[in-house]
């Protein structure tokens, strides 16, 4: 097996920001067939950047395949793993390229309204986006195009940036996420065939509309072509938001970004993996190794592994939606469990049984948020177990 | 468009059903059973419970059988290894909150829970126990329902059940994650809420977090009691269910050995609320003919159409919270059960010369929401609390099993007479339509002096489990007079299910339908799919239930209630004429307005 060892790049494609660059790429995208331009998305490789990483032409190319004359578009703009923070950045520097994915995967799909779900706590960035989607609209009339932006608040449950919650939410019912399949490409915001899509990815949309699949191609590895934006926090000397290259080993980034003495990396939140020091050398961050929808948490040696994974847990048993048993339950459990270890209520075995319980809620859960609980669950205890039962 | 046939393997036999089959219906059909909790046949799909995950091969998760549709070439494990780790885990998750007191719990021996624990044999307390302090006392304010969050599993079949079915949503979900619950408007007291007492919920609820109101000690107190008689009434659809809280199959009539057992039990009479019933129709059909003379001729606008039926409980007090401004439709006729607890305590107290004070009158209803009824303060035109005690038809079934009954030995019985005497017109007001197919028996041979224009009597336009039916009857060579009604045709629309209730209440609120006459019934299937009858309850046991009801009628030697002997006789002795003075003060009464939240 041989590793792509990436080194550590910056790159600047989201956030550069060129006045009426994005009305000019809408103007040119629509002139385009819109099954060339799913091949061009198809061909850069771009993967949804919200954390499941699907392929983004995929989706757009099997919406437009249904047949049915309501279609919508949803930018999930719910950002809420915790330690993601770069979605609330994209919408503050660059609104108009977001918007323009939107229009575009309108366009191309054949839907005719567009809306941006946004997390409850960023209404403070309601105020310049509504102006800037006003703005948007009226291009839009302007060009002929029939699309229209609308904004959809969220009221502060992490599980409502689960897509098919998201829809619920959106209908104004409870945000508890739904069977599937049906897939939102199939039946999505009022059961009618949707792309939802992450702000990023959106974003990338456009730019890949703009440079050419080959441009965006050139970065990254096979599995994870492009760049992605990472949200960078814990102890870190540069906490923020970075644009970096796809397919990097963990040690570069922890070399660019940790205080010398970290000793682990929370990848993809509270969701996501946590990864030791021994690691950092053959773990890659993209697809094929731990994906991300963005959060990159650093932890020093100062810092208990016990006291994070409460907190995590903490967390899941707060948002769960609470309908589903493996997850509403399970998650309790994991919590009291550790605390019962910890305590000496129960033996060090215990966690034994707490790893079983998470491989259930891993397959059996309803939804992406029970399935996830196991990551950060195993991934510590496996690393930490001594910190975990002393 | 014609569905297609979709071939798929479950435990490697092959089976091909029709596209959109789920898979648990798919492995039904190969006769393998795959445990469910939160799927209900009367409901939508959840899928949130998840003990009927199953294997599907190149999946990454399990699927909800109850969720998933087949697909070409699927191929699906019950019983692997995963799927019954899996489904252990979900069995103990659940007991980990659960309040596990079996032994004192109603449901014992009835509850979907308890018997998924005893077949996986869940026994060894590996998890912590989450139940919550706060869920150990239970909500006993309603009169009908009482709810013990301690012994809910979330599986929102009661949420789905009332909103879908019933439209009410009196019961929803709270908050989330560890807090989520299954609560009511602002967690207020079941009695302070929309809730009208229909019990459609507990008929639905898998374990025993949603339970009737027990009668059962109040009712074997008054029979101990020397100084008082007690007589007992039954309602029309008790008889065709009950064999079910007894070991028969779905569909028997048992009238004569209930009969027998209420007298094994130790009541002083036992008689029948189908006599009531027949009342109830002499009552309602002339109210509706006087109701259509007012309008039609004297053009008295005090006076409103449509006239809405009001036998129904759980239907009243949905329209006084729901719908109050039609308030003055509803019929003013009592329920038969009140009307027989009214008649009861005076005239049949005066036949068998016992105090009013010292009978006590318990029912037998189909139904959690007469338990309501009986206390509202309206009914005690006797003086006296007209009804005492209402026992559903699943408590009687417990009584006849604590009384050491053995059921299906019994030889039948009849009923006592006076008050015992029945029609089938009385019989279907168990099912829906039954009420207006019986007030039409009567109140066109009253109009023309002939029968109904239909075979053997049978309306059938207003049989059967469709929502809403509607069905109009040109009324043609009147008797002089009702002149005013040659040649009117009758529009009557009938509604079971309170969400078909709210369909109809809105047309007549913007004034898109011109009936006359409709009956509604609170339950899916009319009285027969009562939130007081036998557990469980699916569209095929409601379908039987009526064939049974619809067979007792045809059975019956008198079809009409104005040819009920008893109603004659109470006519003739007490009351004078059908909405005469005295039937007013006893037998009719008036509704409130009840605020939404
Ligand atoms: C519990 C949960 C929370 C999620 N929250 C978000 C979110 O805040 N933002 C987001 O873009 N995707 C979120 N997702 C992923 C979405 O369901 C969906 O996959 C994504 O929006 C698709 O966009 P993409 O293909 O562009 O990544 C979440 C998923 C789960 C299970
Ligand atoms: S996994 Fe958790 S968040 Fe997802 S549906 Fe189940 S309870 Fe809700
Ligand atoms: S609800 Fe079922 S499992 Fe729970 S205590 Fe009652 S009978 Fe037992
Ligand atoms: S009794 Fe009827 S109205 Fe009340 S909560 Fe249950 S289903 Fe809803
Ligand atoms: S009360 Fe019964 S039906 Fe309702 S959620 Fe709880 S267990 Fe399910
Ligand atoms: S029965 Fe299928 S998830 Fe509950």
């Amino acid at each position: 097996m041989t590793m792509e060892t990436k080194k550590l790049k910056k790159v600047d494609i989201i956030f550069e920001n060129i006045p009426g660059l994005s009305y000019s790429i809408l103007e040119k995208t629509i002139k385009r067939n819109p099954d060339d331009i799913i091949l061009d998305l198809i061909d850069s490789g771009l993967k949804g950047r919200g954390g499941a990483g699907f392929p983004t032409g995929l989706k757009w190319k099997f919406t437009k395949n249904e047949d049915n004359p309501v279609k919508y578009v949803i930018c999930n703009a719910d950002e809420g793993e915790p330690g993601t923070f770069k979605d609330r950045e994209i919408i503050e520097r660059v609104p108009d390229k977001i918007l323009t994915g939107i229009a575009i995967c309108g366009y191309v799909i054949g839907a005719k309204e567009g809306y941006i779900y946004l997390r409850g706590e960023y209404n403070f960035l309601l105020k310049n986006l509504v102006k800037r989607v006003e703005e948007f609209n009226a291009f839009l009339k302007k060009i002929h195009l029939d699309f229209k932006v609308m904004i959809r608040s969220g009221s502060g449950a992490y599980v409502c940036g689960e897509e098919s919650a998201l829809f619920e939410s959106m209908e104004g019912y409870r945000g508890e996420p739904r069977n599937k399949p049906p897939y939102p490409t199939v039946a999505g915001y009022n059961w009618k065939p949707t792309v939802i899509n992450n702000v990023e990815t959106l974003v990338f949309a456009t730019m890949i509309c703009h440079m050419g699949p080959e441009k965006f191609k050139k970065l990254g590895t096979t599995d994870s072509r492009g760049s992605k934006v990472f949200s960078v926090s814990g102890d870190t000397p540069i906490p923020g938001i970075y644009e970096l290259e796809l397919g990097m080993p963990l040690h570069r980034f922890v070399e660019e970004f940790g205080d010398g003495d970290t000793k682990a990396v929370q990848i993809g939140g509270a969701s996501g993996f946590c990864v030791t020091r021994k690691k950092f050398n053959d773990t890659i961050i993209g697809f094929e190794g731990i994906p991300t929808g963005g959060s990159m948490m650093i932890f020093n040696s100062s810092r208990s592994m016990y006291n994070i994974l409460h907190d995590y847990l903490e967390f899941f048993c707060e948002e769960s939606c609470g309908q589903c048993t493996p997850c509403r339950i399970g998650c309790q459990q994991l919590l009291k469990g550790i605390e019962a270890v910890k305590r000496g209520e129960r033996p060090p075995s215990y966690l034994e049984e707490l790893k079983k319980l998470t491989a259930t809620m891993k397959i059996a859960s309803k939804c992406g948020l029970g399935q996830s609980v196991g990551n950060p669950f195993n991934s510590i205890v496996d690393n930490f177990r001594e910190e975990i039962i002393y | 468009m014609s569905k297609y046939m979709v071939n798929l393997k479950i435990n490697n036999m092959p089976v091909s059903v029709e596209e959109g089959t789920t898979i648990l219906e798919a492995a039904r059909q190969l006769n393998f059973k795959i445990p469910t909790l939160c799927n209900h046949p009367d409901l939508t799909v959840a899928g949130n419970c998840r003990v009927c995950v199953v294997e599907v091969k190149g999946a990454r998760q399990l699927s909800a059988a109850c969720a998933t549709p087949v697909s070409e070439g699927m191929e699906v494990f019950t019983n692997s290894e995963q799927v019954r780790t899996s489904r252990k885990h979900i069995i103990e998750l659940l007991l980990s909150e659960h309040n596990s007191d079996c032994t004192k719990c109603q449901k014992n021996g009835s509850c979907e829970l308890q018997s998924l624990a005893f077949e996986y044999r869940v026994g060894d307390h590996v998890l912590m126990s989450l139940l919550k302090p706060e869920d150990l006392i239970p909500d006993i304010s309603s009169p009908s329902i009482v709810k013990d969050n301690s012994k809910c599993i979330h599986c929102q079949r009661c949420v789905r059940t009332c909103a879908e079915l019933q439209g009410v949503s009196a019961l929803g979900v709270a908050f989330k994650g560890n807090h989520q619950s299954i609560s009511t408007f602002l967690n207020k007291p079941l009695n302070e809420v929309v809730c009208t007492n229909c019990g459609q919920c507990i008929n639905r609820c898998p374990t025993g977090a949603l339970t009737e109101r027990n009668n059962i000690e109040d009712v074997w107190n008054a029979l101990y009691d020397p100084n008082k008689f007690v007589v007992v009434q039954t309602a029309p659809a008790v008889r065709i269910a009950l064999g079910e809280e007894l070991g028969l199959e779905p569909g028997h009539r048992v009238t004569g050995k209930m009969v027998a057992s209420l007298r094994k039990i130790g009541f002083n009479k036992v008689l029948d609320t189908d006599f009531s019933a027949d009342l109830t129709i002499m009552e309602e059909g002339f109210e509706l003919l006087n109701r259509l003379r007012k309008v039609l001729v004297e053009k008295d606008e005090t006076v409103k159409l449509p006239m809405m039926t009001s036998c129904s409980p759980g239907w009243i007090k949905f329209i006084e919270h729901i719908f109050p401004n039609l308030n003055d439709h509803l019929s003013t006729c009592k329920s038969p059960q009140q009307m027989f607890g009214a008649v009861a305590k005076t005239y049949y107290a005066d036949k068998v010369n016992v105090k009013a004070q010292d009978m006590v009158v318990v029912s037998i209803m189909p139904c959690t929401a007469k338990k309501f009824e009986c206390d509202r303060p309206e009914m005690r035109s006797s003086g006296f609390k007209d009804v005492d005690y209402v026992l559903t038809t699943r408590e009687l079934g417990l009584m006849i099993r604590q009384a050491g009954i053995d059921f299906a030995s019994l030889e039948p019985e009849g009923y006592d007479s006076i008050l015992g005497e029945s029609t089938g017109a009385a019989v279907i007001f168990g099912a829906t339509g039954g009420v207006m197919e019986a007030a039409l028996r009567t109140a066109y041979e009253v109009v023309t002096g002939r029968e109904v224009p239909f075979t053997n009597l049978d309306i059938k336009p207003v049989r059967g489990m469709e929502g809403v039916k509607e069905a109009s009857i040109k009324i043609k060579n009147v008797k002089p007079e009702f002149a005013h009604l040659e040649g009117v045709e009758l529009n009557v629309a009938v509604a079971h299910g309170l969400a078909n209730a709210r369909k109809v209440m809105e047309s007549v609120q913007n004034g898109t339908s011109n009936y006359h006459f409709i009956e509604i019934m609170a339950c899916p299937g009319g009285c027969l799919g009562g939130g007081g009858q036998p557990i469980p309850t699916s569209k095929e046991i409601r379908d039987k239930r009526a064939e049974a009801i619809y067979e007792e009628d045809l059975n019956m030697p008198i079809r009409k209630s104005h040819e009920n002997p008893d109603v004659v006789a109470i006519y003739e002795e007490f009351l004078g004429e059908p909405n005469g003075h005295k039937s007013h003060d006893l037998l009719h009464t008036h509704y409130k307005v009840r605020n939404r939240y």
